[in-house]
C-alpha cells in the first residue's frame, strides 16, 4: 500500500480539506460576499428607480419641490472616499513591498477618510431639511444612501483591525492576505458609492 | 472576463473604470437625458465587447520549471477509469527506464457537474482513492516507486494543482477512445498541450478491446 494510503487510513477525525487552485477559498468567500451585497444594493436601487421613474405618480422633479440635495457636500464626500481607495491601494503596494511605515500611513489615511465620510454623512442627513416621513423619495434615498453608510461603517471596521493588527506586525510582503480582503471590500463599497451619488445626487 | 474583484488590484482598476464610466454617463446627461442614455448603452456595448474578445485567444503556454538535478525527470500520469490498464503501465514502465525519474499518479475525483456543485464529492474520492491504491500498488510490485493523490472533479484543475507542486518534466494523460471519453470531448488532452510547455503524451485505452482479447 502507498504512503499515501497509508496515511489516509490512519487518519482519525474529518477528512482534510480538499484545496483546489480553482481560487483561493478566502477570496471565494469574499467573492461570494460582495455578490450577495450587490443583489442587496439591486433591491434598494429596483426601489429607488420604482419610485422614481415607474411611479404612475413619480415627482417630475427629483427631489420634488421645495426639498433639494445637498450635491456639493455629497460631491466633496465623494472625493474623499475616491481619495481613500487610493491611499488603500498605496497601504497595500507598500506592504508588499515591505515598506512598513508607508503602509501604516496609508492604512491611517484610508481609515481618517472614511471616518470623514461616515461623520459628513451624519451631518448631510441632520441638515437635508427632510426626513424618511416626507414621502418614498425620503425614504428611498435614507435606505440607500444609509445602507451605503452601513458599509462604510463594516469598513472602518476591518480597517481598525488591520491597523490593529499591522502596528503589531501581523503582515509582511509575504503574508497580506488580511489586508488584501479588506481593501477589495472598501473598493467595492466606493464602486457603489459613485454609483449611488450618480444615480441618487446627480441623475 | 476576469472577475474585477479577484484580487485589490482588480478591484482598484475597476473602481477606476468605474469612475471614468459614470462621470461620463453624467456629463452626457446633463447636457440631454437622451444622450446620457446614448453613452449608458454605448459603454455596456463596449463592456460586453471587451467580454468577447478576452474570450478569444488564450494566453502563452505556462512555462514549468524544471526542478531537480539535470538528469532527474518528473513525469505527472493523470488518469481515472484507465488507471491500471496495459497501456499505461506500458507507456510508465518505459519512462521508469531512465534513470532518476519519478511519478505521480493523479487521479481526479469524476463525478457530475451537479454533484460537484452540491460538494457531493466523497463517493467519487473514494472510488479515485480505491483506483489510485490499485495502480500504485502494480506499479510497486515491479519495482516502480510512485506517489499518487486524487485530484480536483475538473481534470484541468486537478492537472495544474500537481502542476504546480510537481512541477513535471512531462504529462501522461491516458483517456477512453475518442467517442467513449467525456475528456476528448472537453479537449482535455489539446488544452493541457496549450497550457504547458512540457511533452505531453496521451495514451489511448480501449477498455473494450483490452476485455474481448
Amino acid at each position: 500500500m502507498s504512503a499515501h494510503a497509508e496515511v489516509l487510513h490512519d487518519h482519525h477525525g474529518p477528512p482534510e480539506a480538499n484545496q483546489s487552485s480553482r481560487v483561493d477559498a478566502r477570496t471565494l468567500g469574499m467573492l461570494l460576499f460582495i455578490g450577495s451585497e450587490i443583489m442587496l444594493f439591486g433591491s434598494f436601487f429596483a426601489a429607488y428607480f420604482f419610485v422614481r421613474v415607474v411611479n404612475p405618480s413619480a415627482p417630475a422633479e427629483w427631489p420634488p419641490e421645495p426639498y433639494h440635495f445637498p450635491v456639493f457636500v455629497a460631491g466633496v464626500n465623494t472625493a474623499i472616499l475616491v481619495t481613500s481607495s487610493f491611499t488603500m491601494h498605496w497601504a497595500l503596494q507598500s506592504i508588499k513591498r515591505g515598506q512598513r511605515a508607508g503602509f501604516l500611513a496609508g492604512m491611517v489615511l484610508t481609515f481618517v477618510m472614511g471616518l470623514a465620510f461616515l461623520t459628513t454623512q451624519v451631518v448631510e442627513y441632520l441638515n437635508v431639511g427632510f426626513n424618511t416621513g416626507d414621502g418614498a423619495f425620503a425614504s428611498v434615498f435614507f435606505g440607500l444612501t444609509g445602507l451605503h453608510g452601513a458599509h462604510v461603517a463594516v469598513g472602518l471596521s476591518l480597517l481598525l483591525m488591520v491597523i490593529i493588527r499591522g502596528s503589531r506586525g501581523h503582515f509582511s510582503p509575504e503574508h497580506h492576505h488580511g489586508v488584501e480582503l479588506p481593501g477589495i471590500y472598501w473598493h467595492f463599497v466606493d464602486v457603489m458609492w459613485i454609483v449611488v451619488y450618480a444615480t441618487v445626487y446627480l441623475l | 472576463m476576469e472577475n474585477p474583484f479577484r484580487s485589490e488590484a482588480a478591484a482598484f482598476r475597476f473602481l477606476l473604470i468605474t469612475i471614468g464610466a459614470f462621470a461620463l454617463i453624467v456629463v452626457a446627461s446633463l447636457i440631454s437625458t437622451i444622450l446620457g442614455v446614448i453613452v449608458w448603452l454605448g459603454l455596456s456595448a463596449a463592456a460586453v465587447g471587451v467580454y468577447l474578445r478576452q474570450r478569444g485567444p488564450g494566453p502563452k503556454p505556462q512555462h514549468i520549471e524544471h526542478v531537480g538535478g539535470p538528469e532527474e525527470r518528473r513525469v505527472l500520469v493523470v488518469a481515472n477509469e484507465t488507471i491500471g490498464h496495459d497501456e499505461l503501465l506500458g507507456a510508465i514502465s518505459t519512462r521508469a527506464l531512465s534513470v532518476k525519474t519519478s511519478f505521480l499518479v493523479v487521479c481526479p475525483a469524476l463525478t457530475t457537474g451537479l454533484k460537484a456543485w452540491a460538494s457531493d464529492e466523497d463517493p467519487a474520492r473514494a472510488a479515485a482513492q480505491q483506483r489510485l491504491d490499485e495502480m500504485l500498488a502494480r506499479l510497486a510490485s515491479v519495482g516502480i516507486d510512485a506517489r499518487g493523490e486524487v485530484g480536483d472533479t475538473d481534470p484541468l484543475v486537478a492537472i495544474e494543482d500537481a502542476v504546480r507542486t510537481f512541477h513535471p518534466d512531462e504529462i501522461v494523460i491516458a483517456t477512453h477512445p475518442a467517442g467513449n471519453s467525456s475528456w476528448h470531448e472537453r479537449g482535455v488532452v489539446d488544452s493541457v498541450r496549450v497550457r504547458y510547455d512540457v511533452p505531453v503524451e496521451h495514451v489511448v485505452v480501449d477498455l473494450e478491446a483490452e476485455a474481448g482479447s
